[in-house]
C-alpha cells in the first residue's frame, strides 16, 4: 500500500463515519468544508491543470441552483431530472464564454475580469427575470424533513453530508483519472507555455475549451445543492463576486494544480474561520470584523511565504507524490 | 480599543487551539431543568447589514435587564454574528445550539431566516424571527418558527391605509406619485404588495405615474431624480434603505425638485439614526409608515430608560423599530420559560404557541401565534421626522404630535 | 423625456464619470507599469474617504484642502504598500497576486468596521447641496468642482510622466522592463512610486468624493469592481483612457437609468465590458498588447 493509498484510506473512513462521532454544528460545518472543496475541485480544473483563471465561478454555481431549483419550484420536477439539466446549462455557458474568449484572444488577467464581468452581468439580470423571482428570492417548499426522500433530496443534514461527500470523492476521483488522460497532459503543456504546445500541435482551442466546459459543469452539480440543502435562492447571495472568491480561496490556500490541495485548503480556511470565531468568543473581544481581520492576515501570511499553498511542502514532508 | 489590551499572542494561540477543538468535538452538554433560559442572538454585525445588525443587537443587549425587572426571570444571552452570509448563519446556528441556546431570535434578513428557520426546525429549537418580512419563511409549515413582525404584504396594506389617513388628516388630496423603490428582496416584496393592493384602494385618489427600480448598491441617484422629477408627480413613494434613501433626499434639494412630501409604505432608511445625522434639517418632514412601539406604552418607557442606561449618547428613537422588535423576541421566549418552568426546546415551542402578551412596547393587538407561527394585527404607525426626531403623527391614540403635509416649501412642478 | 432632464443627467454622468475615471486612473497607471491589478483599489478608496471624513469631522477641514495631507499619506503608503509587500510578487502567477489583494481588501474593510463601526460618515459643507442653474439644466456645484479637481490631477500626473526624469525612467519601465534594468535603473524603487502615484489618485478622488456619497466600510468591493469595468473599456494601462472610460460609464449609466430602468444600468456597463474584452481586449485608447 503507498503513502497515498494509506493517507487516502485513513480520511476515506473518518468522513464515512463521521456523522456518528460529530455533532450537528460539526456536520454543518464538514458540509460547508466538503462544499468549498468541491467547487475548488472544480475551479481547480480550469486554473490548476489548463492554466485559465476564473474569478466568476458563482455564475456557475447559480446557474445550477436556478436550474434544478426553478424547475422544482414551478414544476415540481425533483432534482434528478434538474441536475442533467443544470450541468448542460452551465456546461454550455462555460464553453460560450471559452468559445468568445479564446476564438478572439482574451488571456491572461484580461480573461479573469471577462469571468467576473459575466457573473455580474447574468446577476443583475437575475435580479430582473420573474421567473426566477428576482431579487425577492426563490424559496422551495421544504415539505419532508423527517426522513429521507431521495427522489426529491430531502432528509436530515447527515444526508447533504453524504452527498456532498460523493461529491468530493468523485471529483477527486475524476481529477486523478484527468490528469493521467491525454487531456490532463495537454492541459498542463497549455499552462506551461501556451505557444510551445501550440506549435507542437495540441489543439490548444479544444482543449482549452473542454476544460471549461468540465469545470462549469462539476460547478453547476455544486449549485444543485446549493439549492436543495439551503431551499432559498437569491441572486444578490449565489452570484456574488464574494462567492466567486470564497470558492478561489481554498484552491489558492491548499496548491492551486494539486488534487489535494482544494480539499486541504477548504478544510483549513472553513475552520480556521470558526476556530477564529470561538477563540475571539472565548476571550471577549467580540468585535465586529476583528474575525474577518484575523483570517485576512492568516491569508496574507499564507500567500507571502508558501506561494504553491500548503500542500505541497506538507505532500514533500510526508512523503506522498502530490 | 482598551479590551484588546491583555490579549497576549499566546493566550490567543490557545484559546484559537481550544476554539479548533471545541469545533470538532461534540460537546454534546446536559440540558438540565435549568433556572436561566440561555438565548442564542444571532444577527448580521459585520458585513453589508452591519449597520442593522448592530442596531438590533442593542434590543438585545438591554433585554436581560429589563425582563428580569418585569418577569423575574433569568436570561443570558449568547451573542453570534453572521457576516451578512448565509452560509455563515447556518452554522452559527448550528453552533449556538451546540453551545446550549435553548431558543434562537434574529436574524433581521430573510435569506437568512430561511436557512437558521431549518436549523431551528431540524433541532427542534425554538427560533423567533425578530425582524424578516418575506411572507415564505411562515409557510413552510415550520413547528419551531415564529415570528412576531408584519410580512411584506402586511405592512404594505398597513402603510398605505395610514396614507389615506394622512391625507384625510391633513385635508390633503394629492392625485399623482412617483413611485421609486430599491430593486432587492425587499423592495420587491414591497413592490408586489403595492401594486396588488394599490387598486383597490380607490379612495386614496393618487395614482403611479412612473415606477422607478434602483440598484440597492447605487452610490449616486441624480438620473433617478432627474426622472422622478420629470413625472411632475405630486408627491414620492418610497421604498428605501438606507444609504439610498440620504442619497435621494441630497439630490432632491441639488435639483431643487420640492413635491408635496416623501412618504414610504412600509420600509427602513427614513427613521434611522444615520438618516438625521447626515441630512440635519432636511431630514425634516419625510414619512415613514413603519411597524413601531407605542412612544406611550408603559413597556416603551421602560425600555426607553434602559436604552439611556445602556447608550447614554443615543436615542431610542432612532432605533425604534430594530431595538423594539429584537426586545419583544427575547421578551416573547422570556414569556414562554416562566410558562413552561423549563428550558427544554419541545415544551418553549408549546408555551410560544400559548403566547398571549398584552403589555407590549409595539403597535398592534396582543402577541399571539396563528397556527402558522405569525403574529397577526401588528400595527404601524405613521412616523414623521419633525425637528429632526422621527414622531409618531398617526394614529391619533399614539401620536405625540400633528402631521404636516404637504411640507413647508412645496412648489408645484 | 424632457430635453433638459437628458443633458442634466447627461451633465452629471460625466462629471461623475471623471471623478471615477480619475480612481480609475489610479489602477490603470499601477498595471500599466507593475502588471499588477490593484483587487484591493475600491478599498483603498474608502480609507481615503474615511479619512477626508474624519478630518472634516475633527477639523471641520474642507475635503477639497484636505486632499494634501490624504495624497501625501497616500503616496507614502501606496509607495511602502509595493515595496513591503507587492514587490515580491511581481513575478508569481496571476491568482497569487489577486489573493494578496484580496487578502489586504478583506482586512481593510473590517479594520474599518472595527475601528468606525457599520455607520455611514460624511461631511457638510455649504456648498454641498447648491447647483448652477443654467436655464432649466441644474448642475451640482460638489460635482462640478470635484470634476474639476480630477481633470487637474490627472493632468498633473500626465505631465509628470512626461516631462520629469523620473516619470520618463517609470515609462521606460513599463516599455521594457529588462532593458531599463539593464540601464541601470532602479525597477523596484520606481514600481514603489509608481503605486504611490496611484494611491494618490485614489486620495484625490477618494476625498472629492466623500461631498458627494457616504462612505461605509463594506463598499470598497463595488468601487472595485467599478474601477475595472472603466479601466478595461478605456483601455487598462492607458491614462488618457482611464479618464475617457470613466466619462463613458458614467453618461452610458445615465442614459440607461434615464430610459430603460434604473437598476438595470450597470448591466450596461458589464455589457459594454464584455464587448469591449472581446472586440477591442486593449480597451479604446489602449496600445495592441
Amino acid at each position: 500500500m503507498t503513502r497515498t493509498a494509506l493517507l487516502l484510506a485513513i480520511l476515506g473512513v473518518v468522513a464515512v463515519v463521521f456523522p456518528w462521532i460529530a455533532g450537528p454544528y460539526a456536520l454543518s460545518v464538514a458540509t460547508l468544508i466538503l462544499y468549498f472543496a468541491y467547487t475548488g475541485q472544480a475551479w481547480n480544473v480550469m486554473m490548476g491543470f489548463a492554466g485559465q483563471l476564473s474569478l466568476g465561478h458563482a455564475l456557475y454555481v447559480g446557474i445550477g441552483a436556478y436550474a434544478a431549483g426553478g424547475l422544482y419550484y414551478h414544476l415540481g420536477i425533483g432534482p434528478w431530472l434538474g441536475l442533467p439539466l443544470a450541468i448542460a446549462a452551465a456546461a454550455l455557458v462555460g464553453a460560450i464564454i471559452g468559445w468568445l474568449a479564446f476564438r478572439f484572444g482574451v488571456a491572461g488577467v484580461y480573461f479573469a475580469l471577462l469571468t467576473i464581468a459575466f457573473a455580474e452581468f447574468t446577476r443583475i439580470g437575475f435580479d430582473h427575470m420573474a421567473w426566477t423571482g428576482g431579487p425577492g428570492g426563490m424559496f422551495l417548499p421544504v415539505a419532508e424533513r423527517d426522513h429521507i426522500d431521495l427522489v426529491h433530496f430531502r432528509g436530515p443534514p447527515a444526508l447533504y453530508y453524504y452527498a456532498m461527500l460523493a461529491l468530493t470523492a468523485g471529483a477527486l476521483a475524476l481529477c486523478a483519472r484527468l490528469l493521467d488522460s491525454r487531456a490532463g497532459y495537454y492541459w498542463r503543456a497549455i499552462r506551461e507555455n501556451e505557444d510551445a504546445a501550440q506549435a507542437l500541435g495540441v489543439h490548444v482551442f479544444r482543449w482549452k475549451l473542454l476544460a471549461m466546459a468540465i469545470s462549469a459543469g462539476m460547478t453547476a452539480i455544486a449549485g444543485v445543492f446549493y439549492a436543495f440543502y439551503n431551499n432559498s435562492l437569491f441572486p444578490e447571495q449565489i452570484f456574488h463576486t464574494g462567492r466567486s472568491i470564497e470558492i478561489i480561496l481554498g484552491s489558492v490556500i491548499g496548491g492551486v494544480g494539486t488534487l489535494f490541495g482544494p480539499i486541504l485548503g477548504a478544510a483549513v480556511l472553513t475552520l480556521l474561520s470558526e476556530a477564529v470565531t470561538a477563540a475571539l468568543a472565548a476571550l471577549g473581544w467580540e468585535v465586529p470584523g476583528a474575525k474577518q481581520v484575523v483570517y485576512g492576515v492568516v491569508l496574507l501570511g499564507v500567500v507571502v511565504f508558501l506561494p504553491g499553498g500548503i500542500w505541497p511542502p506538507l505532500a514533500r514532508r510526508l512523503g506522498i507524490r502530490r | 480599543m482598551a479590551s484588546s489590551q491583555g490579549i497576549t499572542r499566546r493566550s490567543f494561540q490557545t484559546a484559537l487551539a481550544a476554539g479548533l477543538a471545541s469545533s470538532l468535538l461534540p460537546l454534546r452538554r446536559a440540558r438540565a431543568q435549568a433556572h436561566k433560559l440561555k438565548v442564542g442572538v444571532i444577527l448580521p454585525r459585520s458585513g453589508t447589514q452591519g449597520l442593522t445588525g448592530q442596531s438590533c443587537q442593542k434590543g438585545a443587549d438591554l433585554a436581560p435587564g429589563v425582563i428580569k425587572e418585569l418577569l423575574g426571570v433569568e436570561l443570558e444571552l449568547m451573542n453570534a454574528d453572521f457576516e451578512s452570509n448565509v452560509d455563515t448563519a447556518r452554522t452559527r446556528a448550528e453552533r449556538l445550539i451546540q453551545d446550549g441556546a435553548h431558543v434562537l431570535v434574529g436574524p433581521f434578513d430573510s435569506g437568512a431566516a430561511a436557512a437558521i428557520a431549518q436549523v431551528a426546525e431540524q433541532r427542534g429549537v425554538p427560533l423567533i424571527i425578530n425582524i424578516a418580512a418575506a411572507p415564505q419563511i411562515t409557510e413552510q409549515g415550520y413547528k419551531f418558527v415564529f415570528r412576531n413582525f408584519q410580512t411584506a404584504g402586511e405592512i404594505v396594506k398597513n402603510g398605505l391605509d395610514l396614507i389615506g389617513e394622512l391625507f384625510s388628516a391633513t385635508h390633503a388630496a394629492p392625485t399623482t406619485a412617483v413611485y421609486m423603490h430599491v430593486n432587492d428582496t425587499f423592495g420587491q416584496a414591497m413592490t408586489k404588495g403595492i401594486l396588488a393592493t394599490l387598486p383597490s384602494r380607490s379612495q386614496l385618489g393618487f395614482k403611479i405615474v412612473d415606477e422607478i427600480a434602483y440598484d440597492p448598491a447605487a452610490k449616486d441617484l441624480s438620473v433617478e431624480i432627474s426622472r422622478a422629477k420629470a413625472t411632475k408627480a405630486d408627491f414620492l413613494l418610497l421604498v428605501s434603505r438606507l444609504n439610498d434613501a440620504i442619497l435621494l433626499r441630497r439630490e432632491m434639494v441639488k435639483q431643487r425638485w420640492n413635491p408635496m412630501g416623501i412618504v414610504s409604505p412600509g420600509s427602513p432608511g427614513m427613521y434611522e439614526e444615520q438618516y438625521f445625522k447626515s441630512l440635519g434639517k432636511l431630514s425634516d418632514y419625510s414619512i415613514s409608515n413603519v411597524p413601531w412601539f407605542n412612544p406611550n406604552a408603559n413597556l416603551t418607557k421602560i425600555v426607553e430608560k434602559a436604552f439611556a442606561r445602556q447608550n447614554p449618547n443615543d436615542k431610542l428613537v432612532f432605533h425604534g423599530l430594530n431595538v423594539g422588535f429584537t426586545f419583544e423576541a427575547i421578551l416573547v421566549a422570556a414569556d414562554a420559560f416562566k410558562r413552561a418552568k423549563t428550558t427544554d426546546p419541545k415544551a418553549l415551542a408549546d408555551a410560544i404557541r400559548q403566547t398571549h402578551i398584552t403589555d407590549k412596547m409595539t403597535l398592534g393587538g396582543p402577541i399571539k401565534f396563528n397556527a402558522k407561527g405569525q403574529v397577526e394585527g401588528i400595527g404601524s404607525a405613521c412616523v414623521q421626522n419633525l425637528n429632526q426626531l422621527p414622531t409618531v403623527v398617526l394614529p391619533a391614540a399614539a401620536a405625540t404630535a400633528r402631521p404636516v403635509f404637504p411640507q413647508p416649501g412645496y412648489k408645484k412642478t | 423625456m424632457p430635453f433638459e432632464f437628458v443633458v442634466g443627467g447627461v451633465v452629471a454622468g460625466i462629471l461623475t464619470g471623471l471623478v471615477y475615471g480619475l480612481m480609475a486612473l489610479g489602477l490603470s497607471v499601477i498595471f500599466g507599469v507593475v502588471r499588477i491589478v490593484n483587487f484591493a483599489h475600491g478599498e483603498l478608496m474608502t480609507v481615503a474617504m474615511y479619512a477626508a471624513a474624519l478630518l472634516f469631522a475633527r477639523f471641520e477641514l474642507d475635503p477639497f484642502l484636505a486632499v494634501l495631507p490624504v495624497a501625501a499619506a497616500f503616496f507614502v503608503l501606496g509607495y511602502a504598500l509595493q515595496a513591503g509587500l507587492i514587490n515580491r510578487f511581481i513575478t508569481r502567477p496571476e491568482h497569487s497576486q489577486f489573493m494578496l489583494l484580496v487578502a489586504i481588501g478583506l482586512i481593510v474593510v473590517n479594520a474599518l468596521l472595527m475601528a468606525f463601526g457599520p455607520d455611514a460618515r460624511g461631511v457638510q459643507v455649504d456648498y454641498q447641496l447648491e447647483s448652477f442653474e443654467l436655464g432649466d439644466i441644474v448642475v451640482d456645484k460638489a460635482r462640478l468642482y470635484a470634476a474639476g479637481l480630477a481633470v487637474l490631477t490627472a493632468l498633473a500626473l500626465i505631465g509628470l510622466f512626461r516631462f520629469t526624469r523620473t516619470g520618463k525612467a517609470i515609462r521606460a519601465c513599463a516599455d521594457n522592463h529588462f532593458a531599463a534594468r539593464v540601464v541601470g535603473l532602479n525597477v523596484k524603487r520606481l514600481y514603489a512610486i509608481t503605486f504611490g502615484l496611484g494611491a494618490v489618485c485614489v486620495a484625490v478622488a477618494g476625498c472629492s468624493l466623500t461631498l458627494l456619497f457616504d462612505v461605509t466600510p463594506s463598499v470598497g468591493p463595488q468601487y472595485t469592481l467599478l474601477a475595472f469595468v472603466i479601466v478595461i473599456v478605456g483601455g487598462l494601462g492607458s491614462m488618457l483612457g482611464a479618464l475617457v472610460g470613466g466619462v463613458l460609464i458614467g453618461v452610458s449609466e445615465a442614459l440607461a437609468g434615464l430610459y430603460i430602468s434604473p437598476s438595470a444600468k450597470s448591466m450596461l456597463s458589464f455589457g459594454l465590458l464584455i464587448v469591449v474584452l472581446i472586440v477591442r481586449p486593449q480597451g479604446l485608447f489602449g496600445r495592441r498588447r
